[in-house]
Formats: C-alpha cells, sequence, structure tokens
C-alpha cells in the first residue's frame, strides 16, 4: 500500500469516528431538508421548485463542518510536520485528503439525497437529476474546501472565518447543481450538469496545488 | 533574526546537542534543517554515505526522522494503527510494528485508543514510530519531556543504538541526555 491510498484510507477511517465530522454532516443535512418544509408550509407546487437550491445549500454548509478536520487536527497535534516529511508530495496529500472528505461527506449526502427530497415533493423525473448533480457537484465542495481549510489551518478557530473564504468560490456549483434540477423539472435542457461538470472537474484538478501552497506557508510560520 | 553566524558538521555515527534558553532558535534550527523553514543566508548540506548531496524533496524526505514537541498522534488511533500507518507512509519495507510497541514497552496499551494513554506514553509511542521510520538523521525536539526515568533511558538507548548504526541525531533539549554528544550551544 503507498502513501497515498495510506493517507486516504486514515482520513476517512477518521471522518467516521468519535468527533470526525462525517455524521455531524450527515445529521446536519437531514435537519435542514426537514426543518425548511415545516417552515415553508404545505405548498406542493413550491416546495417542488425549492428542493434542488434548498439541498445544494444544505450539502454545501454540511460539508464545510467537517474541513477542519482537513488539515488543521492534523496541524494541531504535529502529524501534520510527519507527513510532510513523507515521500509523497502536499500536493498529493491535499488529494488524498480531499478525496477522503468526500467519502465522509459528499458521498453520504448523495446518497441519502432521494429521501430528502420527499419532504419537498419534488416531481419524479428530477430525482436522477438531484442526485447527479450531488454527485457531480460534491467533489468540487471538498476540493475548494480544501484551499481554504489550508489557508486557515493556524489560525485559532479558523473555521470560522473558512467559510467566508470558501462560499463565494463555491457559488458556481450551486446555480448550477440547483439549475440542474430546475431544468429536469421544467423539461428543458440547458446544459446545467454539464457546466457543473466542467465546474467540478477544474476545482479537483487545481484545488491540490493552491492548497498544498498554503499549508507550505502554514507550515513555514 | 533568531540566530546568526551558525556552523557545524555532523558525521555518520555523531549525535549532537543542542541547548539554549528558551526563546533561542532550538526549534527553529530543527526546522529548518528539516526543510519546513528556509534560513534567511546560509544553507543545510546534507550529504548520503557516498557524498552525494541530498537535494531533491523525495529524497529529503527519505532521509529525516522527525521527533516534534508535539506527539502527532491522533487520539480517536490506537498506537498499532498509528505505527501501521506511517509505515506505509513512508514506505518502509516489511514493518514490525509489534517488535517496535515491545520496545517502548506499550504493547499492553497496543490496541487502546490514544486518547487513554498518558503524555510519558505517547512519547514513547513517537519514539516508536521514530525507530520504525528508518531515517539516517534524526531529528529530536525535547525527546525527554514527559518521559519517566526508564522512558529517558529508552530514549538515549535509541540514540546510541542509532548512532552506532551509523545514523545522525541532532537533540534540542533543556535536559541533557546520558549519552556523549557533540554540543551546540546557542546564546538568548
Amino acid at each position: 500500500m503507498n502513501a497515498f491510498s495510506a493517507i486516504l484510507v486514515r482520513d476517512t477511517r477518521l471522518f467516521f469516528r468519535a468527533g470526525g465530522g462525517a455524521f455531524l454532516a450527515l445529521a446536519f443535512f437531514s435537519s435542514v431538508a426537514v426543518l425548511v418544509p415545516l417552515g415553508t408550509g404545505p405548498d406542493l407546487a413550491l416546495l417542488g421548485r425549492i428542493a434542488g437550491g434548498v439541498l445544494w445549500v444544505a450539502a454545501v454548509l454540511a460539508a464545510l463542518l467537517a474541513l477542519d478536520r482537513m488539515f488543521q487536527s492534523d496541524f494541531d497535534d504535529g502529524s501534520l510536520d510527519l507527513v510532510a516529511l513523507g515521500p509523497l508530495s502536499l500536493e498529493g496529500v491535499a488529494l488524498a485528503k480531499i478525496a477522503s472528505h468526500w467519502l465522509a461527506t459528499g458521498l453520504p449526502l448523495t446518497i441519502v439525497s432521494p429521501l430528502l427530497a420527499l419532504m419537498f415533493n419534488l416531481p419524479d423525473r428530477a430525482y436522477p437529476a438531484l442526485v447527479a448533480s450531488l454527485a457531480i457537484g460534491t467533489p468540487a465542495v471538498s476540493a475548494i474546501g480544501a484551499i481554504g481549510a489550508g489557508l486557515t489551518l493556524s489560525i485559532r478557530r479558523g473555521n470560522l472565518i473558512l467559510p467566508l473564504i470558501v462560499l463565494p468560490l463555491l457559488s458556481p456549483a450551486v446555480i448550477f447543481g440547483a439549475g440542474g434540477v430546475l431544468a429536469a423539472i421544467d423539461h428543458v435542457a440547458n446544459g446545467a450538469l454539464w457546466f457543473l461538470a466542467a465546474f467540478s472537474l477544474v476545482a479537483v484538478l487545481l484545488s491540490p496545488f493552491a492548497a498544498a501552497a498554503a499549508v507550505r506557508l502554514n507550515l513555514a510560520g | 533574526m533568531v540566530f546568526r553566524g551558525l556552523g557545524f558538521r555532523l558525521r555518520a555515527g555523531q549525535a549532537l546537542t543542542v541547548e539554549g534558553p528558551n526563546g533561542s532558535g532550538k526549534t527553529s534550527l530543527l526546522r529548518v534543517i528539516a526543510g519546513f523553514l528556509r534560513p534567511e543566508e546560509g544553507a543545510i548540506r546534507l550529504e548520503m554515505k557516498d557524498g552525494q548531496p541530498v537535494a531533491a524533496r523525495e529524497e529529503r524526505s527519505a532521509f529525516i526522522g522527525w521527533l516534534g514537541h508535539q506527539d502527532g498522534v491522533k487520539a480517536q488511533m490506537t498506537p498499532r494503527e498509528i505505527l501501521r500507518f506511517h509505515a506505509q507512509l513512508y514506505g518502509v519495507r516489511q514493518p514490525d510494528v509489534g517488535a517496535a510497541l515491545n520496545l517502548v514497552a506499550l504493547a499492553r496499551v497496543a490496541d487502546l485508543p490514544v486518547q487513554y494513554l498518558s503524555a510519558g506514553q505517547k512519547k514513547r509511542l513517537a519514539l516508536a514510530r521514530l525507530k520504525l521510520s528508518d531515517r539516517p538523521l534524526w531529528l529530536l525536539d525535547e525527546p525527554l519531556s514527559a518521559l519517566d526515568a526508564a522512558g529517558r533511558a529508552l530514549a538515549a538507548g535509541l540514540v546510541r543504538g542509532h548512532c552506532a548504526e551509523g545514523g545522525m541525531a541532532i537533540i534540542a533539549t533543556h535536559e541533557p541526555l546520558e549519552l556523549e554528544t557533540e554540543k551546540l550551544l546557542l546564546a538568548a
């Protein structure tokens, strides 16, 4: 087993252990998805139309909850130094950590999303678009989140300013993701999911470099 | 400026103790050697046994064993998992995790989450990881903190054994190990 999979497996396990954040993200996502229909009232047509947007915003916020475990906990206990002295470049480390964050947040959120869409009376024809948009788009959330996590890793309570850095960068994912669900409801083909896929691909390809540069800066500080 | 005009040379089999008051730059010196910090002036030159310079990042990472003042152990993982992880991360061939745990007398708590371990036991775990990582140059930052008498003897023994096998060690500490080493004194 090489260094990349060693980090991937360790971090994914840690996300699912006590205090790891995976279950917290899932519980947060589910709570929001249950509360919004209760607050909006029983206007089924309205609920169906806002389902995509609400679930997407909830998914992004839920994924952010676990971001401080990506680099900050390793920095705080000194293991980031040891990882940095390993044979894997920090870019590779960042990619492994992005993948494990996605396995712990994006993937479970995608899997439960059809269940939660029931609360919104989402039209049947839009289910594939909802699941597809989350499956395509949540890797971008983890990837761009890694940049924020790298930048704020040495700041005490840095997880409080992390959303301010990450959320504006994630607005394209929310726009195209929710837009794809709406397009499916309205029977229009606007290519939102393709834009989402392109955005996600670029984010996953470029973010490891930015995150690694941010981590390197903090290790020297 | 933390320190200036510093120069030393360490050969295979030698250990160096870096002493100095708080804030004199002992940790910074170790971080410069490890490559985390860039020196304002001057250079660190690492050479392999055959005189070839260690330049590339991969080579340097295969050269340095790190024991920071933080132990770098995860509260939710067990000692055995932590040693296995680092052996995989560092590409150690056929790591003997059980022997490493026996060496630092942690076999009894090998499968207990680290959060139940004492500070001294965590330091012992970090020592076991250092031994297991099998790197020629050890950088140790306050290796004796939180260790009991047996633990101190163990740490000194590990460094002695490492140097006897041709390794090198640079130890930043207030409390000298019971060990014959070169000395470097940093001024405040």
